[in-house]
This record gives C-alpha cells, structure tokens and sequence, in this order.
C-alpha cells in the first residue's frame, strides 16, 4: 500500500494520463478498424451502371424506387427479386424534384432511368411495394444482379396526392 | 373555433415566455425580485396554455377534424378513440407540441418545490429552461403548425395555412391518411412519450447546471438538488430505448431488438453521456473532483437531447424509421450550436473555480474506475456518433458517401461494453481514496470463483464461442459480485444490530438507498447482457413451406402446420391467421398463431410474429406466405432466440432499481451545504 501512497503528484498524474491514453488509443484503434471492416460504398443506381465491374467484390449500399410490376416472390425458396430504378441519393436534389414521394414516383414512370435487378432472399417485407425506397446492403453479382443481405423500406406518405380523391363539403 | 383557440394559446405561452425570459433576467441582473416573481408567474403560466393548446388538438383529433392538415395526416375514421388520442405524437407537429407540453410541466414542478430553498438559482432555471421552450414553440408557431387546415381555391388546388386565404374554402377530405400500421402497437405507444419525458427531464439539472455557471455557485449543490431529476430522467429514457426494442421485437419481424439505426442511436447517446454523468457526480459529492467534467457531461447531454429530438424527427439520415422531410432541420442546428457555445464559454469562464481540491492517487481506487467508466461510456459515444456521420465525412473528404452497418458498432463497442461490465464488476469492491491490487483482488476472489465455475459449466454444455465465453464471465462476475455485496454488507449489519439476514437487508437498503439502488440497476444491466449475448451469438433461424401437417426442425423445436384462416376483422383490416402446433424434445408446447394482416386503408400489409418465450429461449414464429383459397401449404420463417427474455425482465428490474434509488429521501441530504469539509464529512 505504502509504495503508492509515497509516489509523487506528477509520477501519478503521468499513471493516469497514460491510462487515459490507453482507452483512447483503443478507441481510436477500434473506430478505424471496424470503420474498414464494415465500410459500405453508397452508390446510385447510375453509379453501379455506369461502373460496373470495378464494384464486383465490394460491400455495397444502394437506394433505389421499387418498380411495382416488376415483384416477384418465390415463396418456396423465399427468393424475392424486383428492379429499382436510379433516384439520387442527395436530399437537396430530391427536395428540388418535389420531394421524395415524387422523385420516387417519377423513377419509377420514366422509362430511359437506369435499372437494376435485385434478388433477396428472406421473408417479403411488409412495407415493399411500388415506388418505395428500397435501401439495399449487398453486393453486385457478375451477372449484373444486385444480391442483398438487407432491405430496408421507406413508404413516404403520399398526402397531397391522396386528397383530390375525397373532395367532399359535408 | 377549436383550431383558433388551440392556435391562440400556443401563440401566448410563445409570448409569455419571452416575457418570462426577459423579467427573469432583468429582475435578477437589476436586483428587483418583483421582476422574477413575475417571471416565475408567466413560467408557471405556461402550463394550463400549453394544456389547452395540446387538449385543442387531442379534441380536433377525436372529433375527425380532417380539414385540419395534421388531423388529416395521422388520423382516419377507422381508428379506435385511444390511438387518435395517442396520435398526438404521432406526427412532428403534434410531438412538438408534446415535448413542449412536458417541458411546461417539468419547470412548472421545478419552480412549484421550494423556491425559497433555491432562489439563487432559479431566475436563471427559468431563463434556460423558458428559452428551450421558447424554441420549440417558435417551430411549432411559425414552421411545424398542428392547427394548419386545408384550404381549396375554385382551381381545385388545396393548400395547408392557418388563416384562410382570399378567394379560397375550408376543405374538408372526406377520411384522413391513418397512423402507419406498424406504429399501432402498444410498444410504440408508449415508447415516444417514454423518450422524451427521459429527453426533458434531462433539460432540468441542465437548467441548473447553467445556472450554477452564471451564479458562481459552482460547489455540488446543483448536483444535489438535481440528483433525483437526473435519475428520473434516466429511468424514462431507458424505458424508451427498451420500449423501442420491444416494438422492433413483436412488429418488424426480423427476430431482432436493434439495428443501430441512426434514429435509435439519436436516442441511445444522450443516455450514454446521462448514464457518465450519474456516476461522475458521485465523485464530485464525494471527492469533490470532475467539476468541470460534470459541466461537459451534462452539457453535451442537453445537446444530445435537443439533437436527439431533431434526428427523430427530420429525416436528413436515412433510416428504417420513416421521417417526414421538413424545414426544421436548419432551426435545429442553430439553436444546438448556439446553447452548446454560450454553454462552453460560460464553463470556460468558470473553469478555474471549478478546479478540483483533491487529486485522485490510486489507479484502482473508487474514483479512479468511475473516472475510466466516463472515458468508456464516452468511447461509445464516439463510436456511435462516427457510425452516423461517417457517410457525410466520408463524402468531404473522399467524394464518396460511405456507410457503417451495425458489424461497425457491434465490432467497435463490443470490448467497451465490455469493458463496463468489467469495471461494473470490480467498482463496488473499490475503496475510495486508495486500492491496490491486493486489496482488491481480496475483495474479488471469492465472487470470481463462482464466475468461473459459470464459465467452466457452460463450456461443459458445449458452448466454445470465445467472445460468448467472455460476456458471460463478465456477466456472471457482475451478479456474482453484486450479490456479494448485499450479503456482505447485510451479514456485516446483522452483527453490529443483531439483527438476523433479512432485516439487516432490508435496513442496508433502506439506508443507503441510493447506493443499493444502484447494484439493483447493475442487476438489471447484467440481465439485459445476458439476454444480449443469448439472441447475438446463439440465435438460429430456419424457414420452409409446409404443406398442411407437415413439420419443420430448429434445434430441439418441432413444428407442425395444422391451418390457415382468412377473414375480415371489424376494424377494416383482414387477416390471415396460421395455427402451428409446437413441441420441444418431442412433448408438445402449445399451439402458436403467426398471422399477417392487411389494412385496407392504407393498403398496407403487416406481419404479426407469434413468439413462445421461456427465461431459456424464445421460438419465434413469421407467417410468410400461404396457398391462396385452398391454404393447403404456407411458408415460414422461424427463429430461435436464447434467452432473450432476460432482457424484458431486466428492464422491470431496473424501473425497480431506480425507484429504490430515487425515491424522495428526508430531506437531510438537501440541506444547504456550504463548505467541502462539511461535505467529506458526511461522505
């Protein structure tokens, strides 16, 4: 016990600095490791078509429209695969388009936008449907489908659309 | 007109608090206490506004007010009465309109208790606290109006404004949109109110931390006066972060509690710096160390808090939680940035009277491992807040958005969460002051037998997962330790009273509540890790498509098809409801009923998982799709999550906790403690 207690103020500020060195260090170390380990390329649907095979092996993350007609489930081997269409992964440029629930609804009419086939396997997600935004974790196969591990779905609500169908004065 | 009243009120609490914030600073800066009882009146005012104006829109909102926008969209006719009640905060406006409402009732309480006891400080409570309620009421007024209606001019076109526009008639939809299906669980109910009563709350010893700053008053007394505030408000936001799991649990179907989505985890790290600050102020009671600390800590929560409140509800991240896209965002910023920087400076302006009397000497004493559970807790911090804004950095730097998933926080936080449990475990047997090695590793053997032999049981059950091994180690370290402590510290008093175990226990606890409270949450937290390690590393899932009779495996489970209904349920959803039977080890456990419901409203389908739940696993059951009309076959998927009960039960355990922790005490230990000699004294 004596050995601590005799120590002087600054070889004990210098324990502590160093201990505190240590956890920072740690994180830091575990922030850039597990940042490279797990890093995902965010791309648009232009991007993966327009860069095609140098993207082959990467962990990838994209968004794109859900284009309705295109769903298809195989519910014997829970295969689900639908094509999305490029919208742009900026906000301010989804807000200059007319928000999202209309950049979504204009990819998915236009017909010259670039598509991808996505195959998933797994249960059909409740909120999948046409013109959602479907953001996908995967990689591209060299067979240009997109194989995802994850899919997730936003349904924006279509509210001003929704409204000249129930006009009404009661 | 219900609108207009609602509308009216909100604009003068707006005015009323402007006038608050003004008389308080002028009465106390000119030294006029007329002024600041007049503030105090206006603060106090704020509540039964606030009250009318939340009432308006809950009335609007029973009465199928549809020409009112936001009654419009949250609303429809087919909604029971307690989910068009509850869909107050279902949208952003109306949840403005909430967190302000609390707001109002938490600083109408704070001034209420004591004024005289705190009048040094609460001018300036009511200067921060009026101004955080001035902000939202401004997003609210002039931005984000729930009493906004639809107006339609002769084009056919409708838009949303409070007043009407010339040439233009009040339009009225014959129905509204309805609340998204998937948010009509009870989970979800309670779970934003939940979070943002943690949210507010925390406003309060933010509110006196600043106004410690401002008054010079810079001993531990705020902390005193606040300590219960904080430990409430901890409690609530807890209680939102689970109930937000569980809702992820029962709804979204993927077996899963939490997917590090940058909403949760808007939500996850104001209770990370809350849960640093509620350990750190021990120190500063007790050793009279970390002021400066406490002040960052407490700080930063209040910005997470406000940044928390913007996260949830603007939308700039992408997230599994659908977020309307809205002005606010900009608003939001500034106002963070300017409490944050007016915040500092005041701390920096302090900053010497905050220095420390004592210096800490011992690695391993009390205040030592508390100090290195701040940096862990503020590691996670880090990490968590990296993760979400890593796509932005990355597209400054590199012009390429680049994203984290949740391997990047489960790799990154994995060892400082375990860490925590570590530090969890050998804390209480610390003694203030001064520790080593030895006398610690007195302290810990006995209990860390018994974690080993957890250990060695386990991998005699054939589990080898090494990082499993680990977290239940640590796990077992924590109960064991704990456990110790109740009956060292309970045998210890038998003695001395002669009082036999079960009273001495009950005593110890009722004496020392703050601390034995304390070990209760530490129960608690074990019980959330075990549950954590149980679904994490020993989860299995399995899916088939079973023709009717048929059966599928997953490890010792069985399960059998037997049918399928489909019918319409009254209120306007259809539902296809699958029957299993279940058996493990071969005895049947019951029959169990996945079902998939459709709304017909807003044509959306929604997958309902039927779940058995044993302290020793769950089976998890998906009805993913069937044979139309004949039934004959229906697919599912299946998960098995160990021990992922432990989870929902630690989270009563740790409501318990804070209750044994929080509960008013006589009011000795708020007595006004001038000196530090008086306050090591007591510790």
């Amino acid at each position: 016990m004596e050995e601590t207690i005799s120590q002087t103020g600054s070889s004990n500020r210098m324990k502590f600095i160093l201990g505190g060195a240590l956890i920072v260090a740690a994180v830091i170390y575990l922030i850039v490791s597990s940042t490279q380990a797990s890093a995902q390329y965010f791309l648009t649907i232009d991007e993966i078509v327009t860069k095609g095979d140098e993207i082959l092996d990467r962990d990838l993350r994209i968004s794109g429209a859900v284009v309705g007609d295109s769903i298809e489930y195989e519910r014997e081997s829970l295969t689900l695969s639908f094509t999305v269409a490029h919208v742009s992964g900026d906000n301010d440029e989804l807000e200059a388009e007319g928000g999202l629930a209309k950049a979504l609804h204009d990819a998915v009419t236009d017909p010259n936008r670039s598509r991808l086939p996505v195959v998933y396997e797994g249960p059909m997600p409740d909120l999948l449907q046409n013109e959602a935004q479907a953001i996908m974790t995967g990689r591209l196969g060299t067979d240009g489908v997109f194989y995802a591990d994850e899919l997730l779905l936003k349904c924006p609500t279509k509210y001003e659309e929704a409204l000249p169908e129930q006009v009404s004065n009661p | 007109m219900i609108a207009n009243l609602g509308f009216g009120a909100l604009v003068l609490t707006f005015i009323v608090s402007l006038y608050g914030i003004g008389a308080a600073f002028y009465g106390v800066r000119q030294n006029k206490p007329a002024w600041v009882d007049s503030a105090r009146n206006g603060m106090l005012l704020t509540f039964p506004l606030l009250t009318l104006s939340a009432l308006s829109i809950i009335v609007l909102l029973v009465t199928d007010h549809y020409e009112v926008a936001y009654v419009a969209s949250v609303t429809s006719r087919s909604m029971p009465m307690y989910l068009k009640v509850t869909a107050l905060w279902g949208g952003q406006a109306g949840s403005l309109i909430f967190w302000s409402w609390l707001m109002a009732v938490f600083a109408s309480a704070v001034t209420l208790r004591k004024w005289e006891r705190d009048r040094e400080f609460l001018p300036w409570v009511i200067v921060v606290s009026l101004i955080t309620l001035a902000f939202f009421l401004a997003l609210n007024i002039f931005i984000e109006n729930p009493f906004n209606r639809l107006w339609q001019f002769p084009s056919g076109q409708v838009i949303e404004k409070m007043f009407q526009p010339a040439g233009s008639t009040l339009f009225y939809p014959r129905d509204g949109q309805g609340l998204n299906p998937l948010l009509r669980h009870p989970g979800m109910i309670i779970h934003p109110p939940m979070l943002y009563l943690g949210f507010v709350s925390f406003v309060i010893p933010y509110a006196f931390a600043i106004a410690a700053l401002v008054t010079g008053r810079t001993d531990d007394r705020w902390i005193r006066l606040t300590r219960r505030w904080t430990l409430w408000a901890w409690m609530f936001l807890s209680l939102g972060l689970v109930l937000g799991g569980r809702w992820a649990y029962d709804v979204l179907g993927w077996g899963g509690y939490w997917g590090w989505d940058p909403v949760e985890i808007a939500a996850f790290m104001p209770w990370l710096t809350g849960t640093a600050f509620l350990h750190s102020v021990i120190i500063q009671e007790k050793r009279g160390m970390l002021k400066q600390w406490n002040m960052v800590l407490i700080i930063l929560t209040y910005s997470l808090v406000i940044f928390g409140t913007f996260l949830t509800r603007s939308g700039v991240l992408s997230s599994v939680h659908a977020f309307a896209q809205s002005a606010i965002g900009p608003l939001f910023f500034a106002f963070i940035g300017l409490t944050f920087v007016a915040s500092l400076s005041l701390l920096l302006h302090r900053w010497n009277d905050l220095k420390a009397k004592a210096e800490m000497t011992s690695m391993l004493s009390r205040e030592a491992l508390f100090l290195f559970n701040n940096l862990l807790f503020i590691g996670i911090l880090v990490v968590s807040f990296w993760g979400v804004i890593f796509p932005l950095i990355s597209e400054l730097f590199i012009g390429q958005k680049v994203t984290v998933g949740p391997p990047f926080y489960e790799r990154a936080n994995g060892p400082l969460m375990a860490g925590l449990l570590l530090l969890m475990a050998v804390a209480p047997l610390s003694a203030w002051g001064h520790s080593t090695i030895k006398t610690l590793g007195r302290a810990v053997w006995k209990p860390a037998v018994v974690a080993v032999a957890v250990v060695v049981a386990v991998i005699a059950s054939g589990i080898t997962n090494p990082y499993a091994l680990i977290g239940i180690f640590l796990t077992a370290l924590v109960i064991a330790v704990t456990l110790y402590e109740y009956w060292r510290g309970a045998m210890a008093r038998g003695r001395r009273h002669g009082e036999n175990f079960f009273v001495a226990l009950w005593e110890l606890i009722k004496r020392n509540r703050r601390r034995y409270g304390g070990y209760i949450i530490h129960l608690s937290m074990a019980m959330l890790a075990i549950g954590i390690i149980g679904i994490e590393m020993f989860q299995s899932e399995t899916q088939d498509t079973l023709s009717q009779g048929e059966t599928l495996t997953l490890g010792e489970y069985a399960m059998t098809y037997d049918s399928l209904a489909v019918f319409d349920a009254p209120d306007g959803r259809n539902v296809a409801r699958a029957v299993v039977s279940v058996s493990k080890d071969g005895k049947p456990v019951g029959e169990l009923y996945p079902r998939r419901d459709f709304f017909y409203d807003s044509q959306q389908p929604m997958t309902i998982p039927a779940v058995r739940s044993t302290l020793e696993d769950d089976f998890y059951v998906l009805l993913v799709d069937w044979e139309e009309i004949s039934t004959s076959s229906a697919t599912f998927k299946v998960y098995h999550n160990p021990l992922v009960k432990w989870m929902w039960l630690g989270s009563w355990l740790f409501i318990f906790g804070t209750l044994v922790a929080a509960w008013p005490e006589k009011e000795r230990d708020l007595a006004p403690v001038r000196t530090r000699a008086a306050a090591s004294v007591k510790a």
